[in-house]
């Protein structure tokens, strides 16, 4: 009894998949139209995930940079870092000392030579306090500013925050976006696959009737139908797969080009194994519960007669 | 009866295979198809129910196989109150029918053994005892040899004998055909009718409607006449 259970399933998944093959045009249409769908989903997915690593390492930059006073001396400087470190919700504390900072200055800014004209090095010393993660946000992180701009040696701090916030609310915008996108493309394939079996059923009537006269069970009529949900799902889950891994490699020069211009701070990142899967999968399934619905509502008024 | 002891709703034979008891029939636009209608066949009996075009011979039939339910009174199959029958239940229904049909209703883009075997399909044959029956079956009605052939490629009684045998493959206790010489000519008919007489030695009741008066009355079977839905003869 099990064997035949198999073999009814195994028997409609291979006819499904051989019918579809029959009509290879309709069949490759209706896929890449699907692939188009999800493609842009993951395309969209995949950008996001992008700048979301590019950006991910900005997350410790939440710091505030105190600007001492002329006359402090190095060694003060180091002093007070030392200070510092003692402070409440400190979670590092670095110190440019007037000589590092000319040294950088020099190395970077490419005005090396201008700077051998001044008598006397110009930069002060900073210190460059790194705040716990809890304090990213709120009151705490205002006291703990104020305490460290009322210090005697402190000419005046500043915290790098307010670029930073404004770009993890744009990426959060992006990333609802791009949920938004997926969800209104997931329903997009559901509509073209729902109207694929719709189709597929009509053209089949006779088929669904004589088999319903013959004592079949909805089930057995939805069998076959299902399948070919699956399969349609299942194939444009792989075109969708290679189509955005085409257009990534495609992108993948001119990325490591600019990537190049930046130090090398960024490096493409693809779908991964798991998440290729899981789009086959949920394009499957998209697939199914888009026969699954029609096949509900339309054998129900397919009645023999 | 194999069929009969294997369904699990039926602790004993019936001795009565079909019983309509007061049965009418109304459709909303098109008033009464059966009025009253009231009687009932033995295990085993062959009759042919007859009537002019619209007496309500193909609702009567429908009613049996669950396309359609009666306005009032009962259908009784096999003990089974078909009015009461669920939705879920109709398949199970069905398959102690076999049911022919004028237009003999194959599909034409499958083979003949693919069409012969769909009732056993449906209900999960094995392979096996597809193949074995699918044979046994086609060898019944003179078609053995022809199983890869599709249904267009065969004459109108070759059709007809491929629907019979679908309709008989799963063994069913009660046949119903609804015109099924309808199309063929009166020498096709009688070899179609000696095969259906040939069930009912076996222990099948047969049920068959047609207004084919000279064959129904060479044949000498019991009627059951039609008349604008009422029953004017049993």
């Amino acid at each position: 009894m099990l064997q035949a259970y198999l073999d009814i399933h195994a028997q409609a998944l291979f006819s499904s998949l051989g019918r579809l093959a029959r009509a290879p045009v309709t069949s490759l249409m209706t896929v890449s139209v699907l692939s188009i769908a999800i493609s842009l989903a993951a395309g969209f997915y995949l950008l996001v995930a992008n700048i979301q690593q590019l950006t991910g390492g900005l997350e410790d930059s939440n710091q505030i940079s105190l600007f001492l006073k002329d006359h402090v001396t190095d060694d003060a400087g180091v002093n007070l870092a030392e200070k510092i470190k003692k402070f409440d919700h400190i979670q590092e504390v670095k110190v440019i000392t007037k000589t590092q900072g000319l040294a950088e200055f020099r190395e970077y800014s490419g005005f090396g030579d201008a700077l051998k004209a001044l008598d006397k090095n110009p930069l002060p010393t900073v210190i460059q306090v790194m705040p716990e993660h809890s304090l990213e946000e709120g009151p705490q992180l205002d006291e703990l500013f104020t305490k460290l701009t009322d210090l005697q040696e402190v000419d005046f701090a500043q915290l790098d925050m307010q670029w930073i916030k404004r770009l993890y609310s744009i990426m959060e915008l992006a990333d609802r976006g791009v949920t938004l996108l997926s969800f209104i493309l997931a329903l997009a394939v559901l509509f073209i696959t729902g109207n694929t079996i719709r189709l597929e059923l009509h053209n089949r009537r006779d088929e669904v009737i004589i088999a319903k006269l013959v004592g079949a069970t909805h089930r057995f009529i939805q069998r076959p139908f299902l399948y070919t949900g699956f399969w349609l799902g299942f194939c444009s889950g792989i075109l969708a797969w290679i189509t955005v891994t085409v257009m990534l490699f495609i992108l993948q020069q001119p990325i490591d080009r600019l990537s190049g211009l930046y130090d090398g701070v960024f490096s493409m990142r693809y779908l991964s194994f798991g998440e290729m899967m899981s789009l086959i999968a949920i394009s499957s399934l998209l697939g199914v519960v888009a026969a699954w619905a029609v096949l509900c509502y339309q054998l129900r008024l397919t009645k023999p007669e | 009866m194999q069929n009969s002891l294997s369904t699990p709703y039926l602790p004993k034979i019936n001795r009565i295979m079909l019983k309509f008891d007061h049965v009418s029939k109304r459709y909303p636009d098109a008033g009464d198809a059966l009025l009253d209608v009231t009687f009932h066949l033995q295990r085993g009996e062959f009759a042919f129910l007859t009537g002019h075009s619209g007496a309500g011979k193909s609702t009567l039939l429908k009613l049996i196989a669950v396309m359609e339910r009666c306005s009032r009174g009962q259908v009784l199959l096999d003990g089974q109150n078909l009015n009461k029958a669920s939705d879920r239940q109709i398949p199970y229904i069905r398959r102690k029918l076999g049911l022919i049909f004028q237009d003999y209703k194959l599909l034409q883009d499958r083979t003949v053994f693919d069409n012969v075997a769909l009732p056993l399909v449906v209900a999960g044959y094995s392979h096996f005892d597809i193949g074995r029956r699918v044979r046994a079956a086609l060898d019944k009605v003179g078609l053995l040899g022809k199983e890869k052939k599709l249904p267009q490629t065969l004459s109108g009684g070759e059709q007809q004998r491929v629907g019979i045998a679908r309709a008989v493959i799963n063994k069913p206790p009660l046949i119903l055909a609804d015109e099924p010489t309808g199309n063929l000519d009166p020498e096709l008919s009688s070899e179609i009718m000696k095969l259906f007489e040939d069930f009912q030695q076996v222990g099948v009741t047969v049920l068959i409607a047609t207004h084919d008066i000279a064959l129904v009355e060479r044949m000498g079977h019991r009627v059951l006449q039609l008349d604008h839905g009422r029953l004017v003869a049993s």
